[in-house]
């Protein structure tokens, strides 16, 4: 329901009040404070505080070596620590001229795009939960398994990631890992359907979801947000096609965009690009090439002095890593410019006169990762 | 509304020359007639001219993307950030990150300021050097609300005082900090 629009003129300051959603706040999804100035059922003010979760990844970088800081990254963005692995090992091998084997950068971006499914299955999942829908996450959470399961046959662990190396991979992909993802890739379209026809579809779900939460482009440009926040104003705007890095430029898929700027356009984005992840993954399949997975690395890494810049498309958007160096064997700088923050910072102008269930349903939609705030 | 490269070089070789503060920039701005713009070809960015981190050899530089990760490299004087700030507005671009780095051997810090074009591929870097012992700048969070907290958490991260800015309390961290943990003297 859209508030109406006089709100602000009848708000009496005496008669607000404040609520304090989390930081223990099973919609807030982990470790995030919002302070609500509330006038009765409308939000007059949504201030978020994070930080409660800040590890100060950046002075760690600050204080170990560069192969050191790598497990680090996958401990940001939880649930799709993949991509972290990638922009920090693309950042390095773009500061010492590293040659990446074809077949690791192919298995990078299967892997990648693996973790992009599973990132987006727990959003759907815990999203739809906040919406009142329950049996969603035991179908989602299976399917998620079962990329687990195969992440964890070829990397070692089973969320916080830390396969790529400087150079490559640390261990090649097995038969079994290729015809696990084959089966997977088969069993995943249906279900996909399936959760069209059952959620997406329901009336329910886009009475809760339509017209709600509305983020226009230029409000996105204005708050640097990104990823399927943007392309649900209708941008399409994604660093694998406007910055292409490893092997995507020689993948064909597209990149959905949907013009309406409400949540369910964020919805419908992050749907649709679970079915374009299944095609690069296939193809990736298709082209992977032989040969090693690990290119030629110095064993003591000295950058040459200066900045270099990174960015990948991770599943909340643009991640950025800048590293600086100067010229030692440990990091002088690692800035972490990760999509959430950006993302969340919007809330407060985009959530103004919203009902609270609704601010909710907003505030889902961002598709938050707690970590990847505070960092 | 989407710049070319070099429309937005240029028109930073503008600013440069026309608001240039010599005094205390590390940055060698020349004045005169002539335009003090060098613009870097990607073979002398290969060749490393752009990797000093120090002070860079001339303000306005394209570089060579797959090289460095952005296109144009920009290095203004403080009182320009604002400016330069709204000329990237103007032009579509979008506010990427706002980040220091500490100089300590310099007795410098340098702000970044990262951007982006969402319907291009154009990636511009804004950077600045500021005294380390009274580091002070002027907030873009009236142009870009975005940085508002981008400057909170370099405020946080490097004790850099945006001036203007609304509202300055620690954002990541806690509400009582009075240390600043980005600082190359920092000790916990």
């Amino acid at each position: 329901m859209i508030a109406p629009t006089d709100i602000p003129s009848r708000t009496n300051p005496q008669e607000t009040f404040v609520l304090n959603l989390g930081p223990q706040h099973p919609a807030a999804h982990g470790v995030l404070r919002i302070k609500m100035t509330m006038d009765g059922e409308y939000v007059t003010r949504a201030e978020p505080i994070p930080g409660y979760i800040h590890r100060m990844h950046e002075k760690m970088g600050e204080n170990r070596t560069w192969t050191q800081f790598l497990p680090n990254t996958g401990r940001i963005d939880y649930l799709s620590a993949l991509h972290y692995n990638h922009a920090f090992v693309g950042a390095v091998e773009r500061a010492a001229r590293i040659e990446v084997p074809p077949r690791a950068e192919y298995i990078r971006v299967i892997t990648s795009e693996l973790n992009r499914i599973s990132s987006h299955l727990v959003w759907w999942s815990a999203y739809l939960l906040d919406l009142g829908g329950f049996t969603p996450l035991l179908y989602a959470f299976a399917d998620r398994e079962k990329i687990l399961d195969l992440l964890e046959a070829i990397t070692g662990s089973r969320l916080t990631y830390c396969y790529f190396r400087f150079g490559g991979l640390c261990n090649d992909i097995d038969d079994a890992f290729i015809q696990g993802t084959r089966a997977f890739v088969a069993q995943m379209r249906p279900r996909l359907k399936m959760y069209r026809d059952l959620v997406t579809d329901n009336i329910i779900l886009r009475k809760r979801l339509e017209g709600i939460g509305p983020i226009s482009a230029e409000l996105c440009r204005k708050y640097g947000a990104t990823g399927p926040v943007l392309r649900g104003a209708g941008i399409a705007y994604d660093v694998r096609k406007v910055e292409p890095y490893s092997v995507y430029s020689q993948l064909d898929f597209h990149i959905p965009v949907f013009p309406e700027g409400d949540s369910m356009a964020r919805y419908r984005v992050r749907m649709a690009e679970m079915e374009q992840s299944l095609r690069i993954i296939e193809q990736a399949l298709d082209k992977l090439p032989a040969g090693p997975v690990m290119g030629k690395v110095p064993r003591v890494l000295r950058l040459p002095a200066g900045d270099y810049c990174y960015a990948v498309e991770a599943a909340r958007g643009r991640h950025m890593v800048r590293v600086v160096s100067d010229n030692k064997d440990i990091p002088y700088r690692v800035k972490l410019r990760t999509p959430s923050f950006s993302n969340l910072s919007l809330y407060e102008e985009a959530s103004k006169g919203m009902m609270l269930p609704d601010a909710l349903a907003l505030l889902g939609s961002l598709d938050l990762v707690i970590p990847d705030i505070d960092r | 509304m989407i710049p070319s490269l070099e429309q937005l070089a240029e028109r930073f070789s503008r600013l440069v020359v026309t608001n240039a503060v010599p005094s205390r920039s590390p940055l060698p701005v020349t004045t005169g007639s002539a335009p003090p713009v060098a613009v870097a070809t990607p073979a002398a960015a290969a060749a490393g001219q752009t990797a000093a981190p120090t002070a860079p050899p001339c303000p306005v530089q394209t570089v060579d993307y797959p090289l460095k990760g952005y296109h144009l490299d920009v290095s203004i004087s403080p009182r320009q950030v604002v400016l330069a700030a709204e000329i990237l507005d103007q032009n579509g671009f979008a506010l990427d990150t706002i980040t220091g780095v500490d100089w300590i051997a310099q007795n410098e810090m340098e702000v970044v300021y990262d951007y982006f074009h969402p319907l291009s591929v154009l990636r511009v870097v804004i950077r600045t050097r500021i005294r380390r012992d009274n580091p002070e700048i002027p907030t873009i969070s009236p142009v870009f609300p975005g940085a508002n907290w981008h400057e909170r958490e370099t405020h946080d991260f490097f004790g850099i005082r945006f001036s203007g800015h609304p509202d300055l309390t620690p954002l990541l961290l806690p509400e009582d900090a009075d240390y600043h943990p980005l600082r190359k003297d920092f000790t916990a």
